[in-house]
């Protein structure tokens, strides 16, 4: 059977593509949620840390008696207790050739290099009164300049942002075609723009949190910890403390959101499994929402000066991009900060024939919160210059926003194609999305009341934006840069003596329903209903290891898994079903919790009773007979080294050209991520993943002060999207399976947020044109709406 | 974030709470709907030894009428003031700003006392006091007196009551005869405090303004009446060139600050932006 014709048989499947409801859902309504915060130890120490209050300083002086003696306190631990039972982290990987970034631990030792660098530790009975005792300890730090600009912190006798680097690059590096010069000399028109994006931050519902539980009895480690990547972090916690791996065990229960966010490493998980080691008793940590805007990982912060040249036809004929990526005092680990700049001067201009292209990327340290991987890492960065540039040169030819990207797509049948920046894309789809969006919207029906609605001084602005996203990685991403991150996954699969179906399977669940997906593609291999699969995620000790959720991987790669283990053990239940009916396992099937004659459907004998009999009689059956009921299987993705998806999204506004706001009328996508496993969840992921594309283009950034301090930290003046301000969301999609594996599935979960940005962009532009106004910087502000249009 | 420990106090009455707070030499807070007080404790932002609860005291609740004055107790809550159909009909100000006010949950707690005495610049309530030229009750040791709303709002979180002194009622004046009331504020989201608000109240007879007081919010250091546009309008009819007239006198009036995220040139465009819409608005409504 070739992979194309399996293909077409999942498409039959009963489960696979419909809309199942996620199977957590109810227990979450019902308050039965089990969080890390839920979890509630003997003998548990509650943590909480006192962080330096500026930027840049020296440590003169730590006094931590009166913190001591208040009521409730254990220990106060500094960098001289914790640091030495722990090996540092440097966050830099081999692929990223010359990368640098300082090693990091802890808590601070000398140098203080973020406000809200932890400095100090806490552990009380209960959480305020160790917040009661860090008021008591008393910090002296010498003030120090801190790098703030990434710009400024370039120049020759800029102050080191972190001690021990020779300059504030992280890492820089090039990448470009032969001919670019030539494009831009011969090119008829040429248009560019220098683009600034904020930082902001992903404010998940459930914030950072961490048990560790330390038994040094039995020397095993255990550590309830809310993440997307358990087994990443069992290989840290092992690794830097010195454990063995199987001493080690990483338990991520319900996830309130992760977004990338909770994969990397911070210094109060660490602090929080050194205390526990230290003490031998379980030290509980979560981060309140203050402290999460200091020390959760930022997002983005970019500046961007890119330029585009076009024929006198409007075809792209090339892209020059200058990036500069600000992350903060170090780089992460272990997956950088690099990644999402390197995306960034990748994806540029890759939905388009483009044949030259370079990219410049510059990464830059600062003393701010670190910036790192967060959903749809640079994507929509790329996506806004490049279709900001695209909307400009139509307006320089006269032609409309579509008509111009129906001349640059990659045409549908050209595939497989290699672009600019030297992505392999299997198959993508931009041509009949366009088609697709273009009736979704009834685009001329929207152009016409735009114009109508202008004459009465309403401005109206519509703005589309195609995208590529990555989806599917495999080990190019980090492994062959060296880092222990799984490229693969893993799973279990089992059938129970009462003929049900169990899967342990190594991707994780933060709210997305991979669970639901994983139960679905299980159910169709063995002939069950999904709700008689149980999954079980996100523990170290009981599902095989692999790379769980991250860069849109969890139905691709981990539905991929499940499949193939879900089919070996067909293969098994049937091939003992044809020893306890005398008949050729080819001539059976399994549908309806039945083993059934292939051909006729007929019912044959029940999975109970395979179950009951492989169990309780395995002396009934023939001599010889496997009565394994248990099948693993590990899959990583070869062939591409990812899976490609694409799509495209409209947005239409209003901006009151008077006060500089915008409202957010409609928005539309049209998304192909290969099969669908579950229409409703993917429209799940794409309308959530929109909203954190809106958000940024319009509310959330992380404001700092020239001195560094971060000047709105709280959810009062950090604004995040809310219900009233998101616009309908319609969703249409195309579905081209990547031939790559049997599932036929890509990615979708950072669709929604990798061009939202960049529609709402164009669309404001569009509002904006009448006055000859442009804005180039998000979040797009009322201020900043205001500057544009001369106002202020 | 968690807030120190703090003792609790329920008062029963005026009397009692004014003793308790007494009593607590200075240490003791007042809470009513706790939606400004709570956060205060957990952001660590004060620690007093005890919160006096004012919820039970049956003094401070209740809406009526009398003598044409309204009078609308100070536990009354946002949500209350949003559907009463006194406050409706006799202090319409506040039934135009109670939806402005955060989001419904907030307004099921938040009380109309707690926003006047809290006196946060960037709130709906003082500024609808102040134009609707209201009146508040107040409670101390010495009995009770009456402060006019343009002396009660000083400074930034700060009125004319004492430490301890408690705000029993608002009393809002008699309606008269063409009275038109018009409310709105520019926020980036809807329910946060905004960029920049006002509060309207005028008598319009026949296509001419007789009276009016505006004050807007969000724009200094307390809610601010605009007098030099007052006067620009008293008398006038509400034309293209009348409201013009108003809106450049709003520079005498308002005095924002500069801030990295607002300047204040903005937020004086902004204000003269509403100011136009809020009178045209006016102009349709009488
Ligand atoms: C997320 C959020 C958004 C908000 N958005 C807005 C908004 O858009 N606009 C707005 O105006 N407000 C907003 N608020 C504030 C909210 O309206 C508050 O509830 C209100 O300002 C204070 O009322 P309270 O009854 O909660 O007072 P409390 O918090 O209980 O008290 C506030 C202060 O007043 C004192 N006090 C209370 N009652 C009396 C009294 N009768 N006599 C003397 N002193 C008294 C207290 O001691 C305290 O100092 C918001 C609050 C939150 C949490």
């Amino acid at each position: 059977m070739t992979l194309q014709d399996t293909n077409t048989a999942a498409a039959r499947a009963p489960h696979i593509g419909q809309a199942h409801r996620r199977q957590t859902a109810r227990r979450h309504l019902a308050g039965r949620g089990r969080f890390v915060s839920d979890i509630v130890l003997p003998r548990m120490l509650h943590a909480a840390f006192v962080r330096s209050p500026m930027a840049r300083g020296r440590i003169l002086e730590i006094d931590t008696r009166d913190a001591e003696q208040s009521p409730g306190v254990v220990r106060v631990f500094t960098a001289r207790d914790l640091n030495p039972s722990c090996k540092p982290w440097t966050g830099t990987l081999d692929h990223f050739a010359t990368m640098v970034s300082a090693p990091q631990n802890i808590l601070a030792e000398e140098e203080v290099l973020w406000a809200g660098h932890p400095v100090a530790m806490v552990l009380a009975r209960t959480r305020a009164e160790a917040e009661d005792a860090c008021e008591l300890v008393m910090l002296d730090i010498e003030e120090g300049e801190a790098c703030v600009d990434g710009h400024a912190a370039l120049t020759g006798d800029a102050p080191r942002a972190a001690p021990g680097l020779d300059s504030n690059l992280c890492f820089q590096t090039v990448l470009e075609t032969m001919a670019v010069d030539a494009a831009f000399a011969g090119a008829a028109h040429v248009v560019e723009g220098d683009f600034t994006f904020g930082r902001h931050t992903a404010v998940t519902l459930e914030p950072r949190s961490v048990v560790a539980d330390f038994d040094a009895a039995s020397e095993q480690l255990t550590v309830h910890h809310g993440t997307q990547t358990p087994y990443q972090f069992q290989d840290i916690y092992a690794r830097h403390f010195g454990l063995a791996e199987s001493r080690v065990r990483v338990i991520a229960p319900d996830i309130g959101g992760s977004f990338g966010m909770k994969l990397h490493l911070y210094n109060e998980e660490m602090a929080t499994v050194a205390a526990s080691l230290k003490l031998g008793r379980p030290v509980k940590f979560v981060a309140d929402r203050l402290e999460s805007f200091v020390s959760d990982i930022h997002a983005r912060d970019h500046k961007v000066s890119a330029r585009m040249a076009l024929d006198a036809e409007g075809t792209i004929l090339a892209m020059e991009v200058d990036d500069m990526t600000q992350i903060g005092a170090f780089s992460t680990y272990p997956r950088t900060s690099v990644a999402e700049g390197n995306q960034v001067v990748r994806l540029m201009g890759a939905p388009y024939r483009m044949p030259d292209y370079r990219g410049r990327l510059s990464v830059v340290f600062q003393n701010k919160v670190q910036t790192s991987q967060y959903r749809a890492v640079g994507h929509p960065i790329a996506c806004a210059v490049t279709e900001a540039l695209v909307d400009k040169a139509a307006a320089r030819l006269g032609l409309d926003p579509f008509e111009i990207r129906a001349r640059n797509v990659v045409p549908d049948d050209a595939y497989p194609f290699v672009s600019a920046t030297g992505y392999s894309f299997e198959k993508l789809s931009h041509e009949a999305c366009l088609a697709k969006l273009r009736e979704l919207m009834d685009y001329d029906a929207l152009r016409a009341e735009q114009a109508a609605l202008r004459e009465r001084g309403i401005y109206r602005g519509i703005g589309i934006a195609p995208f590529v996203e990555i989806t599917n990685p495999g080990a190019a991403f980090y492994g062959v840069g060296g880092a222990r991150i799984s490229a693969q996954d893993g799973a279990v699969v089992r059938l129970t003596p009462s003929g049900e179906v169990q899967c342990a399977i190594s991707v994780t669940e933060q709210g997305q329903g991979t669970e639901t997906i994983i139960s679905q593609i299980v159910a169709d291999q063995l002939g069950v209903a999904p709700e008689q699969v149980k999954v079980t995620t996100g523990d170290t000790d009981t599902t095989p290891s692999g790379g769980a959720t991250w860069a849109c991987r969890g139905a691709g790669i981990g539905g991929e898994t499940a499949l193939r283990a879900g089919r070996k053990l067909q293969g098994q239940i049937l091939a003992l079903a044809g020893q306890i009916l005398q008949s050729d396992p080819a001539d059976l099937a399994l549908a309806d919790g039945h083993v059934v004659d292939a051909q006729s459907g007929t019912r044959r004998m029940p999975l109970a009773e395979i179950g009951r009999i492989a169990t309780y009689r395995p002396d009934t059956l023939p001599e010889g007979a496997d009565n394994s009921l248990t099948a693993a299987e590990h899959f990583a993705p070869s062939g591409y080294p990812f899976d490609f998806t694409n799509g495209i999204q409209a947005s239409l506004v209003e901006v009151d050209v008077e006060t500089g706001i915008v409202r957010l009328l409609k928005h539309w996508v049209v998304e192909d991520c290969g099969r669908i496993i579950n229409p409703l969840l993917v429209d799940e992921q794409i309308r959530g993943g929109v909203v954190q594309g809106l958000g940024p283009a319009l509310f959330e950034e992380c404001l700092y002060d020239e001195t560094g301090q971060m000047t709105n930290a709280s959810l009062a003046d950090y604004l995040v999207p809310m219900a009233c301000e998101m616009p309908d969301i319609v969703i249409g999609h195309v579905e081209t399976p990547t031939n790559d594996t049997i599932l036929g599935a890509k990615g979708v979960g950072e669709a929604g947020t990798a061009a939202a940005g960049a529609a709402a962009l164009n669309a404001v532009n569009d509002a904006l044109s009448p006055f000859k106004a442009e804005i180039r910087q998000t979040p797009m502000t009322p201020l900043r709406i205001l500057a544009a249009l001369g106002h202020v | 974030m968690k807030s120190p420990a703090f003792d609790y106090i329920r008062a029963r009455s005026v009397a009692h709470a004014l003793e308790a707070y007494r009593s607590l030499d200075g240490e003791g807070v007042y809470l009513a709907g706790g939606h400004s007080v709570v956060p205060s404790l957990t952001l660590r932002l004060q620690a007093p030894a005890a919160l006096i609860d004012l919820s039970g005291i049956d003094a401070l609740t209740g809406i009526s009428l009398d003598d044409g004055w309204l009078r609308i107790g100070a536990m009354t809550r946002h949500a209350e003031v949003a559907a009463d159909p006194m406050i409706r009909d006799h202090a319409h100000l506040f039934h135009l700003a109670a939806p402005h006010v955060a989001h419904p949950a907030i307004r099921n707690r938040g009380t109309i006392g707690g926003s006047l005495s809290l006196a946060d610049p960037a709130s709906e309530f003082p500024a609808v006091a102040l134009a609707l030229r209201a009146e508040m009750e107040v409670a101390g040791h010495d009995g009770v007196r009456r402060v006019k709303a343009d002396d009660f709002f000083l400074d930034i979180y700060e009125t004319a009551m004492e430490p301890g002194e408690i705000l029993q009622a608002i009393l809002v004046p008699p309606v008269r005869a063409g009275d038109v009331a018009v409310f709105d504020e520019l926020a980036r989201r809807r329910g946060d405090y905004a960029m920049v608000g006002a509060a309207v109240q005028a008598v319009v007879d026949a296509g001419r303004v007789t009276d009016i007081s505006i004050a807007f919010f969000s724009v200094g250091n307390k809610p601010t009446r605009a007098g030099a546009a007052e006067s620009a309008l008293r008398g006038a009819r509400l034309d293209d060139a009348v409201i013009a007239a108003a809106q450049s006198a709003l520079d005498a009036d308002l005095d924002p600050s500069d801030e990295p995220q607002m300047p204040a040139s903005v937020r004086r465009h902004l204000a003269r932006v509403l100011l136009g819409r809020l009178l045209g608005h006016l102009g349709t409504t009488a």
